[in-house]
Order: C-alpha cells, then sequence, then structure tokens
C-alpha cells in the first residue's frame, strides 16, 4: 500500500516561497494498492493526482466532508471530463439531503460553469455514514468524527497494513479536553493501532484556546490520540494556511524535545510517499 | 472495543459543562455517564462507579408521587422515553440519601443520530417548582 501525499493545507490554498517546501495546496492524498486507486478527499492537491502505471477505468474519490477545501480541485479533474472514466465519489449524507443535492450545490453554476449532471464520465455517488465497503484489494471503514457539519473519517484496510484518515477532526472539543477513556473519543476506532494516521493538527496547544469549537485539532491533542490508539506513525496534516515552512520546523524542534516518549511524529508535506507494505 | 457514537460524546460534553444533573444511558437504559450534579443525586462518583447497568442504577431512585406512593417505572420519564424514542416530562417526589423528599422535574429526550438512529436517552432533573 503505497500512500502519497497531494495537498496538506487546510482552509485555503497557499502560493508562496514560504510555505513551498511543505506544500500549499489543500486536502488531496492518494492511496495506490494493485494498480487500484483510492482518492482521499479533492482538494487542489487533486492536481498533482498522476493514474497508476496500470490504471483501471474506475476512479474512487473519498471525501472526507464537503468543506471547501476539501473539494474544490473537483470540477477540474480531469477524468470527470472523460466518458471512459467510472467516476465513484463517496461521501457523508446530511440529514435532510442526499449527497448528489450537496454536491450540485457547488458544480452548478453560479460557482461552476457545468452541472455535475453535464459531466461526460460516467459518475455514481455513494451516500455514506458509519459504513463498511470494498473496492478492489481496500477494506474501508467511515465513522463520523466531530467536525462541523457531516464528516466522516476513513480507515483503509489493505493486503497488509493499516491506514487511518482524519484530516478535520476536534476530538478534545469539551471542557475537559479529550476523555482519556477509548471508548469516548471521537476517531478512535479509526485510528485503533493504525500502520500510518494522518490527522489534523492545524494548532498548537496555545492557538487552539482561541479556536475552540472551529472543527480542528491541536499538535499535542493529535498525539495524545495517535497514543492512545498505539498506530506506529503519525503525520500532521491541515497546516494553517499561515504557517511558514520555517515556523513548522521551529515546531517539529520543540515538539520532538518534549514528546521524545511520544508515537513517532511528523509534519505533512507534499510529495511525502509512505510504502506500507 | 466501539466507540461511543459521537453524538453521545458530544451529549457528554454538554453534561459536563452544566450545572444541572443529566444522566445518559445507552438504547438499554444502562447508565453510560452522569455528570458531577447528578453524583450528588445518586451519592456516587462517575470515576468510581463507571457506567452502570439499569438493574442497578435504577434502584438508587425512590420516585414517589404526591401521597408518597411508589411509582411504577413505566411511568417514569427516561423508561418512557426507552420505550417510545419520544420526549417526556413529569414532576414527582424522589427520597433523598439523607430520607428527605424532593420534589424534582425530570425531562427526557432521545438521542437520535445524524442517520435517524436511536442511539441513548439523556435525563434532565430540575430542581421542580410549584407552577
Amino acid at each position: 500500500m503505497i500512500v502519497s501525499i497531494k495537498g496538506v493545507r487546510g482552509s485555503i490554498p497557499t502560493s508562496n516561497p514560504e510555505t513551498s517546501y511543505y506544500g500549499g495546496h489543500t486536502a488531496c492524498v492518494t492511496v495506490v494498492e494493485d494498480n487500484w486507486m483510492l482518492i482521499l478527499d479533492g482538494g487542489s492537491g487533486l492536481q498533482k493526482v498522476t493514474m497508476p502505471a496500470k490504471p483501471t477505468n474506475r476512479i474512487d474519490i473519498l471525501l472526507t466532508h464537503l468543506h471547501f477545501d476539501h473539494i474544490q480541485g473537483l470540477g477540474f479533474f480531469g477524468p470527470l471530463f472523460d466518458p471512459t472514466k467510472d467516476v465513484h465519489i463517496w461521501a457523508p449524507k446530511s440529514a435532510t439531503q442526499s449527497l448528489s443535492s450537496r454536491l450540485n450545490k457547488f458544480l452548478s453554476p453560479p460557482l461552476f460553469p457545468v452541472l455535475m449532471r453535464d459531466l461526460p464520465c460516467k459518475l455514481t455517488l455513494h451516500d455514506i455514514s458509519n459504513s463498511s465497503f470494498e473496492i478492489g484489494p481496500f477494506s474501508i471503514e467511515s465513522r463520523f468524527v466531530i467536525h462541523p457539519g457531516p464528516t466522516v473519517a476513513y480507515r483503509i484496510k489493505g493486503k497488509n497494513a493499516v491506514f487511518a484518515y482524519i484530516p478535520d477532526h476536534e476530538q478534545a472539543l469539551g471542557p475537559s479536553g479529550m476523555i482519556q477513556d477509548k471508548k469516548w473519543i471521537s476517531g478512535f476506532d479509526i485510528a485503533d493501532q493504525a500502520d500510518l494516521l494522518l490527522h489534523d493538527a492545524q494548532y498548537t496547544e496555545l492557538e487552539y484556546r482561541d479556536k475552540i469549537g472551529w472543527g480542528h485539532s491541536s499538535m499535542e491533542d493529535a498525539i495524545k490520540l495517535a497514543t492512545i490508539a498505539d498506530v506506529k506513525r503519525l503525520l500532521f496534516f491541515h497546516h494553517d494556511p499561515s504557517r511558514t515552512d520555517e515556523q513548522i520546523e521551529v515546531l517539529y524542534s520543540i515538539l520532538q524535545k518534549s514528546n521524545s516518549d511520544a508515537v513517532d511524529f511528523d509534519f505533512a508535506r507534499e510529495g511525502m510517499e509512505f510504502d506500507l507494505g | 472495543m466501539a466507540t461511543y457514537e459521537i453524538e453521545i460524546i458530544l451529549n457528554r460534553q454538554l453534561a459536563d459543562c452544566l450545572s444541572i444533573p443529566v444522566f445518559i444511558t445507552d438504547t438499554l437504559g444502562n447508565l453510560i455517564f452522569y455528570n458531577e450534579p447528578a453524583e450528588v443525586i445518586l451519592g456516587t462518583q462517575f470515576g468510581e462507579t463507571g457506567e452502570m447497568p439499569v438493574g442497578l442504577w435504577a434502584t438508587i431512585f425512590k420516585p414517589l408521587d404526591e401521597e408518597g406512593n411508589a411509582l411504577p417505572p413505566e411511568g417514569l420519564p427516561l423508561v418512557q422515553t426507552l420505550n417510545d424514542q419520544l420526549p417526556h416530562h413529569k414532576i414527582f417526589w424522589i427520597e433523598s440519601l439523607k430520607g428527605k423528599m424532593e420534589k424534582i422535574s425530570v425531562t427526557s429526550y432521545p438521542i437520535i443520530g445524524r442517520m435517524g438512529k436511536f442511539l441513548g436517552a439523556v435525563a434532565i432533573f430540575w430542581e421542580s417548582k410549584d407552577i
């Protein structure tokens, strides 16, 4: 299972030399096994996705939610305009609207010139919630997690490894932060003993105090969850768009010192690839 | 071990912020959380007891009517909510741990999740005012 990072930012893409090392694209990650590819989220990083060496006609895009930084790349994704492609989009429905209805709000004028129903590809939409499903060699579980609006996280099991993807998540929401009991931790089931966990870490602990309820996690809380869930490796994701490369390096150094016994962690960077076996 | 649904987790976090007693049960009536003000009523601490099966925690209360007669379980709001998945409200008396009769109002509501699934119930105990 090869996991490739295509976009790491939260909220809005950035484009300046100070953020170019870690990258400025919004959420997008690919997972490949046996020439089957899953695309996780359709942020602006979607434009950097290349097809596997022996691609099938089928493309699966798994959206965690429909906030703009997770779908803004969709309308410019080539396979949607290719009539030979069989594109499947998986995403959570709301209590009152289907996925089709919700996606149509973005993929229609005046926000986008092409109507979703006019896209040339063969498009199939899958409404999911707390679901289990299979795509090619992957067994996938989705679970709702704490974030404004219907939002799921994904646990992807390949032949030899488990990848957990929780890009937008505020598991510490509450008066006493994250409850230190596995049954009471949003996202625990998804992360449990994963080989790689990619998790929201938009804020520092200090910044989070002013952002409670915004739907995101501090780096420290991401480490706490990864430690309780006993994951092998943690990647910070959804970097604040104002965070420069230099600031990330400084934060990494500080966090390494204060969490020397914690799980192996790093900041996600565009272009990173992980072979999980 | 399955994690609770986020609707349950968020109800607990809300209860943890409130100064009124709140009890949260699963769909079977097992007590899965009670907050600090509820600890005063139960006479136990959640940190010590953890979750309590319905057969245990239901016996702690002695709900009574105006004349001091015991109320059957099926007449209590939380039990009704667990049975019909609807909100209920009732004013009645309970005997406190000190043996004193206290008039209380209880509001219960079902936790119906985003996908329309019944996930559990919440009971809120209000200090009763004669209205």
